[in-house]
């Protein structure tokens, strides 16, 4: 049978899975630890300790008080140095938490054996809870808060569990890792999810590039009940969440609503380990898995980091800045963010770090646009970037609003595909940024 | 250190390029740039460099000299309008008269809108209806496919068929009328269907390209092979070529059938004439043909639907250049009305 993948749209950008390889490691405590207060989405967390607090490895140190917000734990123990400013992934200094790091003093409570517990006797409300004490957010890189995505409101009902394991953005391999490694871990956190949802069905899907994970988590699962491996076909960006919806279950997410409108919920492989760590062990995350990658880099790497740590621990330890770097990107190529300085902090929503060499950092030139209809053809929500683009150029946000700028999930497909090289995304996003104004203003009034 | 490069995602690119696309097309043109020296010698390459020259040359006056923007001849284009714009006209065109053709096609119909993409007309067909309006004589007098080629696929049917009377008839004269005009003479002066069709040239011949017109729309063979290529390279899609060749097959089937008496068979419709340069080289031009796959098909049709209704009731024997430009005109209104599928739509 053919796999299956989403229908419309979608492009096949070189996978460079140069790290696939390389096993999990350690990276270490840092010296210095960065938590930045808005690391999820929603509301910045409030901090609870202040500078010259001590702390424990585990201990909360900002509470999610907002509806949508998360906890935040320190990763490392320590004296609290300040509660300060400081640069993360977005360029800009926003505030942190910074601790100066006093060896390695872990709150009590909290297993630390490798040993695999399987104790599904937890209720619904009370692993709902514990996500929330954990402060697990999605770990694919919106970091929405995953307490609030498996709390199903009053009226909808959740039919089927989508475990996104696609990792379709090229050169990041931390979940692939992750399967191969604690594949078991993993499919007992999502069966607890399965039951905090109420679900007897689950879908993990993975693109069919990462054989190896595919055949390990199907003979694993047999332990599980009601989990299913799906294998789908290489297309970008199948994980995107209304792409692997309708890739695995062939239902399509309707205009500006979430996939529980058509029985889904979807959380990321790495949220699933999370959720397994913080139900099972009394874990908070506290830790992840990031890969550290790029043509150039001297031992690509899948690191287990724990949060806070400054990128360039991940650097030195991958072998050192390549003397070429020109771009250093969180993420991955096609959706990551272009960062400032090695200082920056990995946080919960860090999948990677990418090193690109200073030819790749290059763009094309732009040309004129030729009307091939290439970006119609990319876009994976069925738009028209070239007219969006020309509606956000023209600051005409009325149409740019009819034509579905909210829809475009900024993936990239449009400006990847363009023979123009035009950055239509951009553009787009310019004007997606004044159309989501305008309809928050609306909205208020 | 070095200083890092800051810029929004994507941080990858596509390997596809203007470049690449616009010279992927003129290799299509190749083996149709070969079958048209084939037969018509070395007139034919005459025709080529002048028309290429004079566009490639044009456009970079124009940017040097007028926009004063930077030369953008390498990317290819010029050189497509070049050849479509060979592939156009007779072989024995003069030289003065290709030059104006290569005038109108890049001096107007494509840098006075702004250059590369920016034009609402396909530029080479603009530069050939002027050519066509303004030289009606010089436009219209083919000389005939060359005898020595003719032996090649006259064994071939000879073997086949037996029948190569059709080809003599056409053969007679140095230059003479294209089958378009056989048609177009035949039917007006009243003689039958059946008598018409006995002067064209068989369907071996003309698929081979062995029959007078212009030098780019003789050899179907020629132009499907390039078009095959660009399919393969995907340059262009199926939707054009498809739905402007199958509804002007259909059209003209349903004419055949309502009258045989006064219609020719609709394959000879597509055999002749400039269609299927028209369907595959000229009306999927991407600046100047809709965006989406229904547009695309939308604007086949009325490129097919207005060939055929040129044909068989106007005053030309030919209408493609006409159709596919007022389909060209069309565009931005077929784009608005006819969008990509929105992912999430609400199904009626």
């Amino acid at each position: 049978m053919a796999l299956r993948t989403f229908k419309i749209g979608g492009v096949h950008p070189p996978e460079c899975k140069i790290a696939e390889h390389a096993a999990i490691e350690e990276l270490g405590i840092p010296k210095r630890a960065i938590f930045p207060l808005g690391q999820s989405l929603g509301a910045p967390s409030v901090p609870i300790v202040k500078k010259g607090d001590m702390v424990k490895v585990g201990q909360l140190i900002a509470k999610g008080e907002a509806f949508i917000s998360s906890n935040i734990h320190s990763s490392v123990s320590g004296k609290v140095f300040a509660v300060d400013d400081y640069l993360d992934a977005s360029g800009y200094r926003k505030p942190s938490i910074i601790i100066d790091v006093e060896g390695d003093e872990w709150e009590e409570g909290i297993d630390r054996s490798p040993n695999l517990k399987r104790d599904f006797s937890l209720s619904k409300e009370e692993i709902l809870n514990k996500i929330k004490e954990a402060g697990i957010v999605g770990m694919g890189g919106a970091a929405f808060p995953t307490h609030v995505k498996l709390t199903v409101p009053a009226g909808k009902k959740a039919e089927c569990l989508i475990i996104n394991a696609v990792e379709c953005e090229p050169y990041l391999t931390a979940d692939h890792r992750l399967m191969l490694e604690k594949g078991e871990e993993m499919l007992v956190g999502v069966s607890i999810i399965m039951r905090a949802l109420e679900v007897s069905r689950a879908i993990i899907g993975i693109e069919n590039n990462k054989k190896d994970a595919i055949q390990h988590l199907s003979e694993s699962a047999k332990k599980f009940q009601g989990i299913k491996i799906m294998a789908l076909k290489v297309k970008y960006p199948q994980g995107a969440e209304k792409q692997l919806v309708k890739a695995a279950i062939n239902r399509e997410i309707p205009s500006g609503k979430l996939p529980l409108e058509v029985g889904a919920v979807v959380t990321n492989a790495g949220t699933s380990l999370a959720v397994y760590e913080a139900v099972q062990k009394n874990k908070p995350l506290i830790d992840r898995i990031v890969t550290l990658t790029g043509k150039s880099v001297a031992k690509p790497s899948n690191f287990l980091v724990r949060n806070g740590s400054p990128v360039f621990m991940l650097i030195e330890a991958a072998g050192g800045l390549p003397e070429d770097t020109g771009k250093i990107i969180s993420g991955g190529p096609m959706m990551g963010k272009a960062v400032t300085s090695t200082d920056i902090p990995v946080t919960k929503g860090t999948s990677g770090i990418l090193l690109m060499t200073q030819k790749e950092s290059k763009r094309v030139p732009v040309q004129n646009c030729i009307r091939c209809a290439k970006c119609t053809t990319a876009c994976p929500m069925g738009l028209e970037p070239y007219y969006l683009a020309i509606l956000s150029t023209n600051e005409n946000y009325e149409s740019l609003e009819k034509e579905g700028v909210m829809d475009c999930i900024e993936c990239g497909s449009c400006h990847f595909t363009c023979p123009s090289g035009r950055p239509l995304l951009d553009t787009i996003r310019v004007g997606k940024n004044q159309v989501g104004k305008i309809i928050r203003n609306r909205n208020v009034r | 250190m070095n200083l890092l490069t800051i810029s929004g995602s994507p941080h990858v690119h596509g390997k596809e390029s203007v470049q690449k696309i616009m010279w992927g097309v003129v290799v299509a043109m190749i083996p149709l740039a070969v079958a048209s020296v084939l037969f018509f010698g070395w007139n034919a390459v005459r025709v080529m460099i002048i028309s290429v020259a004079a566009c490639a040359i044009l456009e970079w006056l124009i940017q040097k000299f007028i926009m004063k923007t930077p030369a953008t001849v390498g990317d290819g284009s010029a050189v497509i309008t070049g050849l479509l714009l060979a592939f156009n006209v007779p072989s024995n065109l003069d030289w003065w008269i290709i030059v104006i053709g290569a005038i109108i096609a890049i001096g107007v119909a494509k840098m006075s809108f702004g250059g590369l993409g920016k034009n609402p007309f396909n530029p080479a067909l603009v530069g050939r209806v002027f050519l066509l309006i303004s030289f009606p004589q010089q436009m219209t007098t083919w000389p005939k496919a060359k005898e020595l080629i003719e032996q090649v696929p006259q064994a071939i049917t000879a073997a086949t068929s037996g029948a190569t009377q059709a080809i003599e008839v056409v053969a007679d004269a140095t230059t003479g009328a294209t089958p378009m005009g056989i048609i177009k003479g035949g039917l007006a002066t009243g003689q039958d269907v059946s008598d018409v069709v006995a002067q064209l040239p068989d369907y071996v011949g003309s698929l081979i390209g062995q029959h007078g017109g212009s030098l780019g729309e003789i050899s179907v063979i020629a132009i499907l092979l390039g078009g095959i290529f660009m399919l393969f390279r995907k340059i262009i899609t199926w939707h054009i070529p498809v739905s402007f060749l199958g509804s002007a097959f259909i059209f003209a089937g349903i004419m055949h059938l309502i009258n045989p008496g006064l219609y020719i068979p609709p394959m000879y419709h597509l055999m002749f004439g400039g269609i299927m340069l028209g369907a595959v080289f000229m009306a999927t031009d991407m600046a100047t043909s809709p965006m989406s796959s229904w547009g695309q098909v939308v604007f086949g049709i009325g490129c097919g639907l207005l060939t055929m209704i040129i044909r068989l009731w106007g005053a030309y024997p030919e209408g493609v250049s006409f159709a596919i430009l007022i389909m060209n005109a069309f565009v931005p209104l077929i784009n608005r009305a006819f969008k990509p599928k929105r992912f999430g739509e609400k199904v009626k």
